[in-house]
């Protein structure tokens, strides 16, 4: 099933390099946009857009201190793209807990046939 | 529940992904278990569903497709071929997700180790994906059909944040 194109959740934010930079760096603590600019070696109007984006999702908050707006990361917000990534372990656990039955059955049988290629 | 425990799933680059896991089992099996299509088609839909095509022609330049009908009706399929083959050792295929347009350009590169202490094997699939545009489509393909991505850090600073 083909995803839409807008940034209408996480996973579709977090799909554009940039905004994964920023995520990154919004990890270590809350920064201003300037900050941002520089890291990332971007144009504000850039960054402000990505920040947006970010916003929209609910992955970063803004806050107002003085003359500065404030960026930070919303950890929960990325609780979705952690659970693929459990869902995506879970997935292989499943399949080797399987593959351990299928390999008990080998070594009985290699006991069992009396061949040793060893 | 066995010593062995679950699989061990850590991005060791941006556009790495490396599944671990030991088995309590000669790597001859291990690998036996993992190359011969009757024995895959027992393990590889883990509880997800049924498994409907299992090919496997392991040769070098040699084709792979596997196939399944999830629990939920729809149907899963990879394919790939063969570009590296050190029995029991080693194992180098590419893996294309068929859900995706284009599944072949986007496809990763998988290699398999096993690895052997006192019987026991260690397991290693290192999923490498070729092209920024190649894992971020996958991230767009979302969560459908088992997805091999690493999401950089974020996955870190997700558990960081649990």
């Amino acid at each position: 099933m083909a995803r839409a194109a807008t940034t209408a959740d996480a996973f579709n934010a977090v799909a554009e390099p940039r905004r994964r930079e920023i995520l990154d760096a919004l990890a270590d603590g809350e920064r201003p946009v300037n900050d941002l600019v520089g890291l990332l070696d971007l144009a504000q109007p850039q960054v402000s857009k990505h920040l947006k984006v970010l916003r929209e999702v609910g992955l970063v908050d803004v806050r107002q201190e003085g003359r500065q707006r404030l960026y930070r990361l919303n950890g929960p917000a990325l609780k979705p793209i952690h659970d693929w990534v459990k869902e995506y372990e879970r997935t292989w656990s499943e399949r080797f807990d399987r593959m351990d039955a299928v390999l008990d059955e080998l070594k009985r049988k290699d006991e069992g046939d009396g061949t040793d290629d060893k | 529940m066995t010593s062995s425990g679950t699989a061990k799933v850590t991005l060791p680059g941006d556009k790495q992904i490396l599944i671990t896991r030991e088995f309590d089992a000669p790597k001859e099996l291990v690998y036996e278990a993992w190359t011969t299509p009757e024995l895959v088609r027992r393990w590889w839909c883990g509880e997800r569903g049924e498994m409907t095509v299992a090919e496997i022609d392991l040769r070098v330049g040699g084709k792979w497709r596997y196939a399944m009908i999830a629990n939920e009706g729809f149907e899963v399929a990879f394919h790939g071929e063969y570009r590296e083959i050190l029995p029991n050792e080693r194992l180098v295929s590419t893996e294309a997700y068929e859900g995706i347009p284009d599944p072949d350009e986007h496809a990763a590169l998988n290699t398999l180790t096993l690895t052997e202490v006192d019987g026991r094997t260690t397991l290693a699939v290192l999923v490498e994906h070729p092209t920024q545009e190649g894992r971020d489509m996958h991230i767009e393909s979302g969560m459908e059909g088992g997805m091999q991505e690493a999401l950089d850090r974020l996955e870190q600073v997700a558990v960081s944040l649990r």
